[in-house]
């Protein structure tokens, strides 16, 4: 056999195997659906038992920690979901009243939702607020806090 | 001050602009003095970067809080160095370090360079130039870091202290970090810009690599010691006790890192045979590329992630500057084919050569893979009009087996032999490594392990480490006989005579032991309880008991902290303090895990939280087996590295000559 074709030959067996293995990858376990509150709200119950990726802000005073479970309200442009986390990995420090969360998991049939995993950013990660008030002078970059 | 500073920026960049249209005009119509002139703008844009950075440093150091970004940023409190290293703790800050490096790399080849490679030149100062414009456009126009606070008329005003650094940035890590990283990221441009040169030139393909791969090495131990460095801060700071978690800004320093481990193996199949001569500037320009990339993903708010900055403007000029850039290397690419002929077939699949392919094959694949991951967001909602991201299951479903396959050649590449391996040659070099393996495997299945890829994984670092040991004995043996050395100055001879190669075993053997420590991550213990203070509970060997909650306070923070006791058997063990702290200005938590670290395996503690209701504390316990293994293997990797760096002391030209020679006929494959 040629030399050409034995190289092509492991170079197509290796790339096959790869694609299939990252093709095959992209399931209920590993992928999550972006949706907003709203989006949510107007679902059928078939496509709910997807795993879903929900952004939005936590509500001030709503976080309850009872032992392991944290619950908390989370608020998208006025519309609400309780939200519910027992899982493993702490939750970040960027986790408090205020903050924008980014919540993985899934709905229960009670509404609330079962987070397998939270992320929290503050209203603008490593970019805090300068100085109350004060705009900045010619400011090109108007930021969003 | 800030006026000064805004115009040092705006100088710098009409500058660059000047040095980049002298290079070119100078090079087109062969006028030297106009190339020095270009390379006297770099010196002059390197002074005026300077003096900007020096005044950012400056302002935030003494609490100039008139300055937006040193109110954004910095505060009185905060200890010096991290008041330093709030330089590139936001937007503004972080682009002017990358121009401060740029602009220092850029002055080092023109000092470097002003005698030798006359003809590249004019094109390597435009590529850096070029580069440098781009990013001095971004802080002279987009986000500037010299903006004044106001009330909206023309008063200034000072708000008499700041917000302070991110907490999570205040750690003695995260102060080298991102400036190792920035190195790694920003120094691959060199190797890029004197390759582009060598091909408007069309310079015979070589030269390039022979002047760069020093720069090769530097750099790439720089963004290994990077990443590095930054999972050991995700360890020891953010609480869940990962190094890794396939965020999308790690993703973006680990992409480049791929494609430069892959040019760095690859680029040795050109020195030695002359092959695979696109391919190298292939990887090369990819490797550049993905460093803007990363830069771009980081700050652009394309994809969500732990680390991105703020969104900001300045994501479409990246995405035109790539296009642009990108597009001018391939046409340079395309019309210059003739010149990159490779000088000699590959002649067999079972090869040295060919490991070397499968190599970069494999880093490739792995490459495109993690990037695919990354964009799937973006690319699900182009494509499927919805949103779909995939998370770390994901990734290390596809990337064990690549890192293990990876491992694997590692471990092959030295058995086999250059052009063609016999059957007869692989059953001597391949039986007692192989051996090695199985017993290794046996061994830990004895002891009850059944997790598959854990025993894969370290059953080949004992493959591994049996051929580099191997090949360090063969070597060492035969210098001894010849030259009649006693041990230890005969490694260091064999080692002394061809260090890139020696010094490249070396770094295989801390990358072996970064896999034994990724391997422990198949036996991690966790729980978390709620506890009274003075209770037990059990985790894997160990009785861990909360014996006390204190308080205290400084003028940064606010701090809580839990005395825990573990004891084995009864016996005292180690005594831990987790703590967790409000920091006064930006009122942000943080907590502190305390670690106990050991060679066989770490104990991890977190101080979770109070509960709302029982004001008892939550504690997090971890068990992390063979993580130490990872940090250790860095130090082996940059010892390698540094030997790599040795110059040897023989020169290997004459394999190369040698080779050519031979298989310009080529010989069919047996079989």
């Amino acid at each position: 056999m040629n030399t050409t074709v034995k190289f092509g030959a492991v170079i197509a067996v290796v790339v096959g195997t790869l694609g299939w293995v990252a093709a095959s990858g992209v399931n209920e376990d590993t992928a999550s659906y972006y949706k907003t509150i709203s989006e949510i709200e107007k679902m059928d119950a078939s496509a709910k038992t997807k795993r879903l990726r929900v952004g939005g802000d936590i509500e001030k005073g709503s976080i309850k920690r009872d032992g392991k479970q944290v619950s908390f309200v989370l608020v998208e442009e006025k519309r609400k979901m309780n939200v519910r986390y027992d899982g493993n990995e702490p939750l970040p420090d960027t986790f408090r009243d205020g903050a924008q969360a980014l919540v993985d998991g899934r709905i229960e049939p009670d509404g609330t939702f079962h987070a397998a995993k939270i992320s929290a950013k503050c209203a603008s990660k490593y970019e805090a607020k300068p100085g109350g008030n004060y705009q900045k002078e010619n400011s090109i970059n108007q930021r969003a806090s | 001050m800030e006026n000064i500073g805004a115009l040092a920026i705006l100088l710098a960049f009409c500058l660059t602009i000047f040095s980049i249209a002298a290079s070119l005009v100078g090079a087109w119509k062969k006028k030297p003095f106009l190339i020095v002139s270009a390379e006297r703008a770099v010196i002059c844009v390197w002074s005026l970067v300077t003096l900007a950075s020096g005044l950012l440093i400056y302002a935030l150091m003494t609490g100039d809080y008139r300055l937006a970004y040193v109110a954004a940023h910095s505060n009185k409190a905060m200890p010096m160095i991290y008041k330093f290293s709030a330089w590139w703790g936001g937007q503004e800050g972080s682009l002017l370090m990358w121009n401060f490096i740029l602009a220092t790399y850029a002055l080092v080849v023109v000092l470097q360079n002003r005698r030798k490679h006359r003809a590249i030149m004019p094109y390597v100062t435009t590529t850096m130039m070029v580069t440098q414009a781009f990013f001095l456009m971004l802080i002279a126009f987009l986000v500037p870091p010299f903006q004044v606070l106001s009330t909206g008329g023309k008063a200034i005003v000072d708000v008499g202290d700041g917000q302070g650094l991110n907490p999570l940035l205040q750690y003695w890590t995260m102060v080298i970090h991102p400036p190792t990283l920035y190195l790694g990221y920003v120094g691959y441009i060199v190797p890029f810009a004197f390759a582009l040169g060598s091909l408007i030139t069309r310079q015979p393909g070589d030269s390039w690599i022979f002047t760069t791969r020093r720069w090769a090495i530097v750099t790439w131990l720089f963004q290994s010691t990077g990443i590095l460095l930054g999972a050991g801060w995700a360890y020891s700071v953010l609480g869940w006790g990962g190094y890794w978690g396939w965020d999308p800004v790690e993703n973006a320093s680990f992409l480049p890192w791929l494609t430069s481990t892959a040019f760095l193996h690859s680029v040795t199949m050109q020195e030695k045979k002359g092959m695979m001569k696109v391919w190298n500037l292939v990887l090369v320009a990819s490797t550049f590329f993905l460093c803007i990339f990363g830069t771009f993903l980081t700050r652009s708010g394309i994809v969500s992630s732990v680390h991105a900055f703020a969104q900001s403007p300045i994501g479409p000029y990246f995405v035109a500057f790539l296009t642009v850039t990108i597009a001018i290397t391939i046409l340079l690419i395309l019309s210059r084919l003739d010149y990159l002929k490779s000088e000699a077939p590959l002649e067999s699949v079972v090869s040295r050569e060919s490991s070397f392919l499968f190599n970069n094959l494999i880093l490739l694949a792995s490459c495109f893979a993690i990037l695919w991951g990354t964009l799937f967001p973006v690319i699900s909602e182009a494509i499927a009009g919805e949103k779909i991201s995939v998370d770390a299951p994901w990734f290390n479903r596809v990337n064990v087996p690549i890192g293990l396959a990876l491992l694997f050649l590692t471990g092959v590449g030295p058995l086999l032999a250059w052009r063609r391996s016999t059957p007869d040659n692989l059953k001597r070099n391949f039986l007692w490594p192989t051996v090695g393996m199985a017993v290794t495997i046996a061994g830990l299945m004895a002891f009850g392990i059944s997790h598959f890829y854990a025993l894969l994984s370290l059953g080949l670092c004992t493959f591994v480490t049996w051929t580099i040991v191997s090949e360090f004995w063969k070597g060492t043996m035969a210098i001894r006989q010849k030259d009649g050395l006693s041990f230890v100055p005969a490694v260091i001879e064999l080692t002394h005579r061809n260090t890139r190669r020696y010094g490249g075993y070396i770094v295989h053997m801390g990358i072996v032991m970064m896999f034994i420590g990724f391997s422990g991550a198949a036996f991690n213990k966790d729980t978390t309880v709620e506890v009274k203070v003075g209770d037990k509970f059990p985790l894997g060997r160990y009785e861990i008991k909360v014996s006390d909650i204190k308080m205290g306070q400084n003028e940064n923070y606010i701090w809580q902290n839990a005395i825990v006791e573990a004891t084995i058997d009864g016996k005292p063990f180690a005594t831990l303090t987790p703590e967790r702290r409000i920091y006064e200005k930006s009122q942000q938590p943080v907590s502190m895990v305390a670690i106990k670290r050991q060679l066989n395996e770490d104990l991890y503690i977190n101080f979770a939280g109070m509960g709302s209701e029982s004001q008892r504390p939550t504690i997090q316990a971890y068990v992390f087996p063979l993580v130490s293994w990872i940090w250790a293997g860095y130090w082996v990797l940059l010892f390698g590295s540094l030997i790599c760096l040795v110059p040897a002391k023989i020169k290997m030209q004459y394999a190369r000559t040698e080779v050519v020679g031979v298989s310009t006929k080529h010989v069919p494959a047996t079989k």
